[in-house]
């Protein structure tokens, strides 16, 4: 399937699920969306493969990282009305918590859409929404409009 | 007096499987190239799970930001000579290319500065230069306390059945 047909499915099933099984990092980190109504949440399981400390034991900060860029590719699929994967300028991560071996939540917030430009500030938890694991901040480039099909002039 | 090649494999042999210690770098298949103070290099094998377009075959970035995380806690370890439990603090991640689907990616570091409580990194990811990259990034790591261990004494007693402190 294409993206722009599981897009629509999963718009009109309010199923997500098909979209995680579309993109294969999502469908290897076997993330979870909820997204109902106005509201887009994202779940990492827990496994044991997502350890990167056994010792604590705590979680790898490059599973919680990629988590969090993904579901913030993932979160612009759902919110915006589009049929192209956005790219990921560029991320800022701040890890403030371990994060323990459990399930992870990841909430989003647009912080600004602009034409060409999104500016996503994405929270992931575990206990409590209160005390975040890990916070996030990414650029995502969005794809630009189809071009005009009217022929180009030479300006030659 | 240089190390010779055969003391350099063994070391190298020695990171490679601490490296495998966390799980995570294990499942990606990581691989440590090089372990020098001056410069540390882990590799990630090209697989399709981990594509992020699947109309590509390009890499999620997320497997970039695991690779260069990876050799940042390489990093600072080789650097101390040593391995201290410790977090990564904060990190920041440029993707200013897509990598070529079908290629291994490498993920290089250097710790170029540590004090008792910090250590503070660069990187990147690129597939034959890191003057071609496909990500820049830069790190902090936080020392988090408990008992260091010498990596001397790690590669003396490889058979200990306690884990060393990794990094999360």
């Amino acid at each position: 399937m294409t993206l722009d047909e599981v897009l629509r499915e999963a718009r009109a099933s309010g199923d997500w699920s098909a979209l995680v099984a579309w993109l294969p990092y999502a469908n290897f980190l076997n993330l979870r969306i909820a997204a109902q109504g106005e509201r887009f949440a994202c779940t990492l399981p827990f496994a044991e493969r997502l350890i990167g400390n056994p010792r604590l034991p705590a979680l790898h900060g490059g599973a919680i990282g990629g988590f969090l860029e993904c579901t913030g590719v993932l979160y612009l699929l759902w919110h915006m009305d589009t049929k192209a994967l956005p790219k990921i300028i560029n991320f800022s991560f701040d890890f403030l918590r371990t994060g323990r071996p459990e399930d992870v939540q990841a909430d989003v917030h647009m912080v600004k859409q602009g034409q060409r430009i999104a500016h996503l500030r994405i929270v992931a938890w575990q206990s409590s929404p209160d005390k975040p694991i890990a916070v996030g901040h990414g650029n995502f480039l969005l794809a630009p409009e189809p071009e005009p099909t009217a022929p180009k002039e030479s300006r030659a | 007096m240089a190390p010779t090649q055969e003391q350099e494999a063994q070391t190298l042999r020695q990171w490679q499987k601490f490296t495998q210690g966390a799980p995570f770098s294990r499942e990606l298949g990581l691989e440590v190239r090089i372990a020098k103070p001056d410069w540390c290099v882990i590799s990630v094998p090209y697989q399709e799970r981990l594509i992020g377009n699947p109309a590509t075959g390009v890499l999620h970035g997320g497997v970039i930001t695991a690779l260069i995380d990876s050799c940042f806690g390489l990093a600072v370890f080789v650097a101390l000579n040593q391995l201290r439990a410790m977090v990564t603090l904060d990190l920041r991640i440029d993707h200013l290319k897509p990598a070529t689907p079908g290629r291994e990616v490498l993920g290089g570091a250097v710790c170029y500065k540590h004090t008792s409580e910090l250590a503070f990194l660069r990187g990147c990811a690129y597939h034959d230069t890191p003057d071609d990259p496909i990500a820049t990034s830069v790190s902090v790591f936080m020392f988090t306390g408990g008992r260091s261990i010498s990596f001397d004494a790690l590669a003396g007693a490889q058979q200990n059945a306690a884990p060393p402190p990794g990094h999360a």
